[in-house]
């Protein structure tokens, strides 16, 4: 018998201009003890979905067609007080965030006995004990005495599956999990996924988790259904969808997952994907202020060479020294970044490979070590001048494309301040035509000058980074996770706009990144962090096949599993 | 926990001796208190006598800490107008003010605190709506105004209400109360709506925009989808993450309500320290002044000191024992 059945289902948005349909004649099905998939970029609709199953669809959002049966019974139309009383009970939910969905002012016990008394009216006693055992079913070690603890003494990965007890008190029917591990590292979304695949096939609930990764949806679903702009455009087993997917938005979407297990030249651009930036007008570089030969000393052996650097951290201050805890973010790291080489740097959220490439640019002092950058101890520098000199041959590109543009700054300003700022033109006017030159080359247009942030997409701010960086002609550009926050499809494009620029403008590059697929495409060669440390370092495709460390090793087999990829249309790079 | 309370005291020193070190230098700054004290008829020398008898003629230093030790017992000499130890006049009125300050922050907390969930939650009703406007009225009208209106309204056209002055006092110790007669107690009431008005829509407003921001979060949204009663999901989840910020504002405040009673104990004759502060800077009384400026940096120090107390034992979080 089917457990959830959604019917012709229809959400509608009024806003003032107009109707803003956001899922459209959608139906799925849903099996005991099976994992559907819905897969789709932001904005496809799918968490909607799982809002409107739960009963929370967010105002002014409406059902306006279609219905929603659990276990045959017609769920939408109840009132209120009945659709709460399935909540939690016959269908749980698991949220994209571990740590902000739960309560931080209570226990994590308050609020498991709350939920479990609630439903089941077992009494406070017995619900306690019921808590107990959920938390080590999920395995939280030792659950009796962190069953006291409230949620910020528990890590992310911890957190999360503290959520998913919270979401299986009353062993609910139906689970649905939105995005449930894009918050949490390879490590820990391995074994959340392993958890929930447990779960679901020990107790016959059947799950619906809504996921932008492909690398979830290998590793987890059975079925799976892909949405674009609000509508099922393709429904079928996992192998089918991911190994020979009919509809083209499909075949584009699988083509731009960045693959773990080969080396691709460019990430192949299927028309389907809107919004790709065309290059209208291509800068001559030969004759660009751009491509202008750079005036830096030609130099022998690498353009950066870190040397035993070392971060330490006050995790509780005191003022006798001897009482302080301290810690080290980075112990003692050292590698060297040859010119035009783009250097990986990879590992866990905690590693200390940001704080790597805050001390690369001087955010961060050193505690200890040295950092050149081309025959010159950063660390040393006294003088503003020479810091700024070194400063413009130097840039960064952050992760969040929204919070590192300043949104009261048209982008015209905020391209130029560092062209004005280091005066590299002579005029205003030149300034301009430097920037909507710069705007062109990143595939915006020119016109994108006179706007402001908030009227781009994460992908069209990521460029405006890119080509914000890109305004001081600098050598040596530092991307922190510069596309871990986009869409694949966004974040293909992205990928594909930095590998030209590198290529073109000789860049030398350091790439941080917690995505190894992501990394195998960009770098040259990569150092693997773990806990500070620099655990190995080699060449990019000799650390995919044939990896020495024990710790690279973990990482690997950690990767979701998207060897049933379709290789339709890509052009693997030789060698 | 308890090396937090002790770098707070330590703090809460430094900020009293400030305090202390500027009550201090009114006395060499502002007018001779020499002068303030003898009649015209005085001969040099007996002003002379009078000096060094009263220690001016010591290095500032042993002045100053004289100041501060004395202070620390609660003297703070002699009142220039009354002839009378300036604690003896505080004592009498210090209760009067307390009790009025405290009275407005109930009022206060006890209106303005459901006005703010409940406009919240029903940010769309007409009686929040209603609520809303009401509320700008009180942040925007003077306090001075809303007590003469009151008056106006409650004392002179009704004459329901006493218009002035405390009613009458029951002494426990040194401590004057009007909670324990009729009188006093309907004394009580005019002034303390007026001084409590602002406060109570300051509140108001603050917990319902903090309740606004809690009720987007996603463990709010989570607390729904395990099909916790809204009642709980209000009540238990979004009203207690509502109070950590409102407490420490509500602290600053309660400490400005003690502060800032002056005008409303002017337009109600009330007999505080505010009315008494007034009277003294019209009669440049300094021993007043002084001992006013200190009390009232006094009760900021240790309500903010409870504060971050309440604070600490609310919000789990800053607990310094928390990192597991």
């Amino acid at each position: 018998m089917d457990l959830l059945n959604i019917n012709h289902l229809r959400i509608e948005f009024p806003s003032r201009h107009g109707t803003v349909v956001a899922v459209d004649d959608v139906s799925l099905t849903v099996h005991p003890g099976e994992v559907l998939g819905v897969v789709g970029e932001s904005g496809a609709g799918k968490s909607t979905i799982g809002n409107a199953v739960i009963g929370l669809l967010e105002p002014p959002g409406e059902m306006t067609g279609g219905h929603i049966l659990l276990k045959s019974q017609q769920i939408d139309t109840l009132n209120p007080e009945a659709k709460r009383k399935i909540r939690g009970r016959r269908i749980g939910m698991i949220f994209q965030d571990p740590l902000t969905s739960l309560d931080p002012l209570q226990t994590i016990e308050q609020q498991l006995v709350e939920t479990i008394d609630l439903h089941l009216k077992l009494g406070e006693k017995k619900s306690q004990e019921r808590a107990v055992d959920l938390l080590r079913q999920v395995g939280i070690p030792d659950p009796e005495n962190r069953i006291k603890n409230y949620p910020h003494q528990f890590s992310g990965g911890m957190r999360q599956r503290v959520v998913i007890a919270l979401a299986l008190c009353a062993e609910p029917e139906v689970i649905i999990a939105d995005e449930p591990t894009t918050a949490l590292d390879v490590s820990i979304q391995a074994q959340i996924l392993e958890l929930m695949r447990r779960l679901c096939k020990d107790k016959q609930v059947g799950m619906l988790i809504i996921t932008h990764d492909m690398g979830v949806i290998a590793d987890i679903t059975d079925r799976v259904a892909v949405m674009y702009h609000g509508k099922l455009v393709e429904e079928g087993t996992t192998e089918k969808i991911l190994g020979n997917p009919d509809h083209p938005y499909t075949q584009s979407l699988i083509s731009a997952v960045p693959r773990p297990d080969i080396r691709l030249r460019r990430f192949p651009m299927v028309n389907y994907i809107e919004e790709e930036g065309e290059r209208a007008k291509n800068i001559d570089l030969s004759t660009h202020w751009l491509g202008r030969v750079r005036d830096y000393e030609a130099l022998e052996g690498p353009l950066l060479s870190l040397k035993n650097l070392v971060m330490t951290f006050v995790t509780k201050p005191a003022l006798l020294k001897r009482n302080r805890m301290t810690f080290n973010a980075v112990d003692d790291v050292s590698f060297d970044i040859g010119q035009g080489e783009v250097f990986g740097l990879v590992g866990e959220s905690g590693s200390g490979k940001s704080t790597v490439a805050r001390m690369v640019c001087s955010l961060y002092k050193p505690a200890a070590g040295a950092v050149n950058f081309a025959g010159t101890d950063l660390t040393r520098i006294k003088s503003e001048n020479e810091r700024d000199f070194f400063r413009r041959q130097m840039q960064m590109i952050f992760q969040d494309p929204f919070s590192s543009l300043n949104g009261r700054m048209r982008v015209l300003d905020i391209v130029a301040e560092p062209i004005r700022f280091h005066k590299l033109a002579s005029s205003s006017r030149e300034v301009e035509q430097i920037v909507m030159d710069l705007l062109d080359h990143v595939g915006l247009g020119a016109q994108a000058a006179l706007r402001f942030p908030h009227e781009f997409s994460g992908g069209q701010r990521q460029r405006i980074s890119i080509a914000r960086a890109l305004a001081t002609r600098p050598r040596f550009l530092i991307c922190d996770e510069p596309t871990s926050a986009l869409d694949v499809s966004i974040q293909a494009q992205i990928l594909n706009l930095l590998k030209d620029l590198q290529e073109e403008l000789g860049l030398t590059m350091l790439f941080i990144s917690h995505d190894l697929p992501v990394i195998r495409q960009m770098c040259d060669r990569v150092g693997v962090m773990k806990t500070g440390k620099l655990v190995e370092v080699s060449a990019t495709e000799d650390l995919f096949e044939n990896p020495t460390a024990a710790y690279t090793r973990e990482l690997l087999d950690l990767m979701p599993r998207l060897d049933q990829l379709s290789h339709k249309g890509l052009e693997v790079e030789a060698g | 926990m308890i090396s937090f309370i002790f770098k707070r005291l330590l703090q809460s020193i430094v900020v009293m001796l400030t305090v202390a070190l500027i009550a201090f230098s009114m006395f060499r700054f502002v007018g001779d208190p020499i002068n303030n004290m003898v009649g015209q008829d005085t001969s040099q020398e007996e002003r002379e006598a009078l000096t060094e008898r009263l220690g001016l003629n010591d290095p500032f230093i042993e002045q100053f800490g004289r100041f501060v030790l004395h202070a620390a017992e609660g003297d703070f000499g002699i009142s220039y107008k009354y002839r009378e130890p300036v604690s003896k006049l505080i004592e009498g009125r210090l209760s009067a003010t307390l009790e009025l300050s405290f009275v407005s922050a109930v009022l206060a907390l006890v209106i303005g605190i459901p006005a703010g969930v409940y406009t919240a939650l029903r940010s769309k009703g007409i009686l929040s709506k209603g609520i809303m406007t009401l509320s700008l009225i009180g942040v925007s009208l003077p306090t001075f105004l809303i007590g003469i209106l009151l008056i106006l309204f409650f004392g002179v056209v009704l004459r329901w209400l006493p218009t002035f002055g405390r009613g009458d006092v029951v002494a426990i110790g040194w401590w004057t109360t009007g909670f324990l007669t009729a009188s006093g107690l309907k004394s009580l009431i005019l002034p303390s709506i007026t001084l409590a008005l602002f406060q109570m829509t300051l509140i108001m407003r603050l917990v319902r925009a903090e309740m606004l921001e809690v009720l987007r979060t996603d463990f709010v949204k989570f607390a729904r989808a395990r099909g916790l009663p809204d009642r709980a999901v209000h009540f238990k989840h979004a009203l207690k993450n509502t109070l950590v910020p409102v407490i420490t504002i509500t602290g600053l405040q309660l400490g400005s309500l003690i502060a800032f009673a002056i005008i409303t104990e002017s337009v109600f004759q009330w007999p505080g320290m505010g009315l008494l502060f007034i009277q003294a800077i019209a009669d440049v009384d300094i021993p007043i002044m002084a001992a006013y400026l200190v009390m009232i940096a006094f009760f900021f120090v240790i309500i903010n000191m409870v504060v971050d107390i309440l604070y600490y034992t609310v919000d789990p979080r800053l607990r310094a024992d928390s990192a597991t």
